[in-house]
């Protein structure tokens, strides 16, 4: 790594742990200690681990399907909407099928991914054919996934009794993803997400389809010139961004909540959005970066437990590094733009 | 029924200062994608300064400075630095949701100031529509001044002639002398303020007090109906009233129907995608004639340069 990598990593963390330290002042918190709690209460003992690391799988899934979109230069900002509907795929299967573990546990993962394929598809079918900015079909479309879990929820899926907007009943035992230790750690979950990462970085090396996806994604016109299909091209970038999507939703249903609630996205999305904008378009960075931001998520929340501060302050510190690196590595190119061709001597 | 006209106007008040305030900016070219995070940021320091000062109108006049600082963010990241607006945009949203609520949770579920009630004697009598204009506060008087003025101005006053040049054509604005990025530094604070004037509208008026979340997704829906106004202030308007109404009807129906006021928020975007497959469906372009003045009413395009930078070398 040379000295501009390392300066163009460095500047942002220490601007954003400036302005963290900053927010912590403000609201009367020993920075240092604030910090420490983050860090124990993301990896002090197995079980925080484990709840990291599975905080970490569905970031990783989603932001997996993202590098895919961004290649296309698609702003799959449905990613969202697209685990919405992938867990609520998941649940429909989860709660009416019979049968051994393995079998409905398959199934209902493989719903999620269809689920999220299809609202992923929708997306792009309205950039492709109705020529719909994906960004804004893309919320949309979140808000009317959102809209139809909470339907579910209070509607045909209740609870025996209340209609509740805390989520349906627990799903049968059977349906959960198996977990070791005593802790919350569902090695299925983790080797997907990992299967996935590589998954991705194979297709984009190695495949005419990685090099579609980038063809498409860097100059539109010359890709068509070149024979590219760039509405097919865009379709299943959608397909692969949505079914992964949705394959994070199915795995916040099975491995982590055993229902359906509404909101159940829970902002992990947006998160693999930030976590993509940060980190580009190299899978191993993503899924660092994944890890990284899981991390401060868990961690978070130790803060409200012990010096009572807001858990938000992890996500307000996810957009302040991401803002500061994007904010930043603009900045440089400019000065790069704007210095004489020949550099001064000394 | 008048009361459920009053409630209408009143209720669609803090989406029209965010909607046209946004189509003002986009209007000059920068997409302002910051709103949802934005109007949260403003309407908790709104309350937040309103509370601890007592006085409403700071609250406002905080809430619009938070808003500005935002959008001139956004701009600058685009003008200064070429970046994509979206990108920033989209960072700055989810930055700012947070933001409001590690800042705001100490005046969460507080009883605070409000926006005083201001009838207009006299006015406010006339049968129909007097209690629905005229028997409002500043802040409702104040978003329907600025659909006339917004309309007046963008479609009528030097000003706007020149913003509209500046989003549809910069180079040709520049090539007449009009410094381009100094109307879009100024058109991003200006709808960036308004934008801020929105979230004070809430939690000074609307939906008093501050709470996690508490105007959510009501920055997105803003964004939706600029696209489904067409970036027109009127029929931004419009479209704001249009949402007023369901949510009052929502409201009065919510005992009957439940769930009704959870689902409803997501109405307006099957609307407005709806809308933008019309306005870009090849056929009924074709249908009606290119560019006829009736299909520029009502299939209206974006503008040109939206979002796009423009260095003038």
């Amino acid at each position: 790594m040379n000295r501009q990598r390392v300066t163009s990593l460095l500047a942002p963390v220490a601007v954003a742990l400036v302005a963290t330290v900053g927010l912590l002042a403000l609201a009367d918190a020993p920075p240092l200690q604030a910090l420490g709690l983050i860090g124990e209460g993301a990896f002090a003992g197995r079980g925080r681990v484990a709840d990291t690391l599975m905080a970490w799988a569905p970031v990783a899934i989603a932001g997996g399907g993202l590098i895919v979109t961004f290649a296309a230069g698609l702003w799959n900002i449905g990613v969202e909407g697209q685990m919405v509907t992938g867990a609520i795929a998941a649940s429909a299967v989860a709660r009416s099928l019979p049968g051994d573990r393995p079998l409905v546990i398959t199934l209902t993962v493989l719903a999620g991914v269809v689920g999220g394929a299809s609202w992923g598809l929708i997306a792009g079918l309205l950039k492709v054919k109705g020529r719909v900015n994906e960004i804004f079909a893309g919320i949309g479309l979140g808000f009317v996934a959102q809209a139809f879990a909470t339907y579910l929820i209070i509607g045909p899926w209740q609870r025996a009794g209340v209609a509740s907007t805390s989520g349906t009943e627990p799903f049968r035992q059977e349906t959960w993803l198996p977990t070791v230790g005593g802790t919350r750690l569902a090695p299925i979950a983790l080797t997907v997400a990992v299967l996935v990462l590589l998954g991705i970085r194979l297709v984009m090396r190695n495949t005419r389809f990685g090099l579609r996806l980038r063809a498409v994604g860097s100059n539109p016109a010359s890709a068509a010139l070149l024979g590219v299909p760039a509405g097919a091209t865009t379709l299943r970038a959608f397909l692969v961004g949505g079914g992964l999507a949705g394959l994070a939703g199915a795995l916040l249903v099975t491995g982590i909540q055993h229902k359906l609630v509404p909101a159940i996205g829970g902002g992990r999305g947006f998160l693999a959005v930030l976590v993509v904008l940060l980190a580009g378009s190299r899978v191993w960075v993503v899924g660092l970066i994944a890890l990284f931001f899981a991390a401060i998520s868990v961690g978070s929340s130790q803060l409200q437990l012990r010096l009572n501060l807001d858990s938000s302050l992890g996500s307000v510190i996810q957009g302040l590094l991401v803002l500061t690196a994007v904010l930043y590595g603009g900045w440089r190119a400019r000065r790069e733009r704007s210095a004489p061709a020949i550099a001064p001597a000394g | 029924m008048e009361a459920t006209l009053a409630s209408i106007v009143a209720a669609a008040a803090p989406l029209i200062y965010a909607a046209v305030g946004e189509a003002i900016t986009e209007r000059a070219g920068i997409i302002n994608l910051s709103l949802d995070g934005s109007i949260l940021l403003s309407a908790m320091s709104g309350f937040a300064i309103a509370y601890t000062t007592g006085s409403v109108g700071l609250g406002f006049v905080a809430a619009a400075l938070v808003s500005a600082l935002v959008a001139l963010v956004v701009a600058w990241s685009g003008i200064s630095l070429r970046l994509n607006q979206v990108a920033v945009g989209f960072v700055l949203t989810l930055l700012g949701a947070a933001l409001s609520s590690y800042l705001g949770e100490g005046f969460a579920h507080r009883p605070g100031p409000a926006v005083t009630p201001r009838p207009i004697p006299g006015l406010s009598e006339i049968p129909g529509i007097g209690k629905a204009l005229f028997g409002q506060n500043l802040s409702v008087y104040g978003s329907l001044a600025l659909v006339i003025a917004a309309a007046w101005i963008l479609a009528r006053h030097r000003f706007g002639l020149e913003l509209r040049a500046v989003g549809e054509r910069p180079e040709a604005a520049h090539a007449r002398g009009i410094n381009v990025n100094r109307y879009r530094y100024g058109a991003a604070a200006l709808g960036g303020a308004l934008v801020g004037v929105a979230g004070a509208a809430f939690s000074l008026d609307q939906k008093l007090g501050w709470s996690d979340g508490h105007t959510a997704g009501f920055g997105w829906i803003a964004l939706a109906i600029v696209i489904f106004g067409g970036w027109q202030p009127i029929r931004v308007a419009l479209g704001c009233y249009l949402f007023g109404a369901l949510q009052v009807v929502a409201l009065r129906l919510q005992d009957r129907v439940p769930g009704l006021a959870q689902i409803l928020p997501s109405l307006p975007f099957p609307l407005m995608i709806f809308a933008l497959v019309l306005v870009n469906a090849p056929a009924l372009r074709r249908l009606m004639g290119r560019s006829s003045r009736a299909v520029r009413w009502i299939l209206p395009e974006a503008p040109a340069a939206l979002g796009r930078n423009f260095a003038p070398e």
